[in-house]
């Protein structure tokens, strides 16, 4: 399953104003470690999909997005409760490590 | 639990795939475990490479990586990506466990477990990881567009780095401790001619200076002693690499020796560690050269040494305990099983004949 891409745009509608947490996946394509990341986070996706949402965002094509939260460096994965980031995980991590990582919001 | 296989390969760098290629071509039928995150090895977070024989253009890190593992699944080596979170290396059927908790079972273990990077050891440095700090220029260079940034080390990754991020950052200023590179000759000119990169000579990282994100560095004269301060929003760090083998030092004694730079100790020219049936190469073995190339052709000799001993388990005309336990667990020709007093001694003269001339 793919995962649901949002964008500069439309990041107030499909981040910050979502009832659900959401988890933002700052990517980009020439992010080697990114490309690692996005499968895992598809199965999370599937998985917890009633608890949490996960959406990606392009570094490339939403700076501006990208340079409010301060992502310097990708993967970043900020999770997003009622508009405010609480949590963020930094760097591709296995399966396991990222599922205890969010396991106050899948759990 | 599952089969007994003839080899599981742990790694996926230029060694790993390479074994993978040679064992399946020779019929092996490897399973090979390339890491939940880290498959591909260290190529996947570089750019061009441009001194892998064969691409006369260049090649993309990602691209190598991506047509060796494309060739050696060519052959039938079964690939896993996944990570290995335990191993059982001594004796005949040795076990490895993955990230899910199977027990996987093999006569023979190519260990291609490579290298990971150095860090400089300061306080704040894990803080401002991701906030600043950064082991991957190819991934975070973008976010550093016109500010001025930092590159710690003097190697040829230091400079490749230093080189790639001027394409973004104002200036680069590389922080080596000596007053010349280690670099090879054609990337230090490079670095040298270019505009945008500056050098501190004799020069280290004191101290890692922000809150929430990195402001400066405080550098410290390796010759006087005298500190100095540098205001760098970005600060990669690219001084060497240390070998992998926190999956061999899980119990009280390490798996295989290792040297006390924690290398994996191999037999002369062979990839022969100190337990029949483990084998080792790439970065894991290698303090000296620690090239793509010099990887895979240690992953294709690992492979052969793997298959040579395979081939002794099968064809020894005495019964040994190995043998008969590769026969019995094949179930294609059941053997009678030799009694006791021969069978050990029989093993014995398997492992003084196969630990003759090693380490000793």
């Amino acid at each position: 399953m793919a995962l649901k891409s949002t964008t500069d745009a439309t990041f107030a509608d499909d981040v910050l104003l979502s009832e659900k947490p959401v988890l933002v996946d700052f990517w980009a394509t020439w992010c080697g470690p990114c490309r690692k990341v996005a499968p895992i986070l598809e199965e999370i996706a599937a998985q917890y999909g009633d608890k949490i949402e996960v959406v990606k965002l392009d570094t490339d094509e939403n700076q501006h997005t990208a340079a409010q939260y301060g992502v310097v460096s990708i993967p970043t994965l900020n999770v997003y409760v009622k508009g405010q980031v609480v949590k963020s995980i930094i760097g591709a991590h296995p399966k396991p490590k990222l599922l205890r990582e969010l396991e106050e919001f899948i759990g | 639990m599952s089969d007994v296989r003839n080899v599981i390969i742990i790694g996926s760098g230029p060694a790993g795939y390479t074994a993978a290629v040679y064992a399946a071509r020779a019929n092996l039928a490897p399973l090979v475990f390339e890491g939940a995150v880290t498959a591909g090895g260290a190529l996947m977070n570089t750019t061009e490479v441009e001194n892998f024989p064969g691409f006369r253009d260049g090649i993309m890190g990602p691209d190598l990586m991506e047509n060796m593992r494309a060739q050696a699944e060519r052959f039938g080596a079964e690939l896993v990506t996944d990570d290995v979170t335990a191993v059982s290396l001594d004796g005949d059927i040795k076990t490895v466990t993955d990230g899910e908790g199977t027990v996987h079972r093999a006569r023979a273990v190519i260990l291609a477990m490579g290298s990971a990077y150095r860090e400089l050891g300061l306080p704040n440095e894990k803080e401002l990881s991701g906030h600043g700090v950064s082991w991957c220029a190819t991934c975070d260079g973008f976010f550093f567009r016109d500010q001025d940034i930092a590159v710690v080390g003097g190697g040829d990754s230091a400079i490749e780095e230093a080189t790639f991020l001027t394409k973004f950052a104002r200036t680069v200023t590389i922080i080596h401790r000596r007053d010349e590179l280690r670099a090879s000759k054609i990337m230090a000119d490079r670095a040298l001619s270019n505009d945008k990169i500056r050098f501190a000579w004799n020069s280290e990282v004191a101290e890692i200076h922000g809150d929430g994100k990195l402001t400066g560095v405080t550098l410290r004269d390796t010759q006087t002693g005298e500190t100095r301060a540098l205001a760098v929003t970005g600060l990669f760090v690219a001084i060497g690499h240390d070998p992998r083998n926190e999956l061999l030092r899980t119990g009280e004694a390490a798996e295989v020796a290792l040297d006390e730079a924690g290398y994996v100790l191999v037999d002369g020219r062979s990839t022969r560690t100190n337990v029949p049936g483990v084998f080792a190469c790439g970065d894991l073995v290698d303090h000296t050269y620690r090239q793509a190339i010099t990887a895979a052709g240690s992953g294709c000799s690992a492979a052969l040494d793997a298959e040579h001993y395979l081939a002794a388990l099968v064809d020894t005309s005495t019964p040994t305990a190995a043998a008969a336990e590769a026969r019995r667990i094949d179930e294609s020709d059941p053997v009678e099983e030799p009694a006791e007093g021969a069978l050990s001694a029989a093993t014995s003269a398997l492992f003084t004949t196969t630990v003759v001339g090693r380490h000793s």
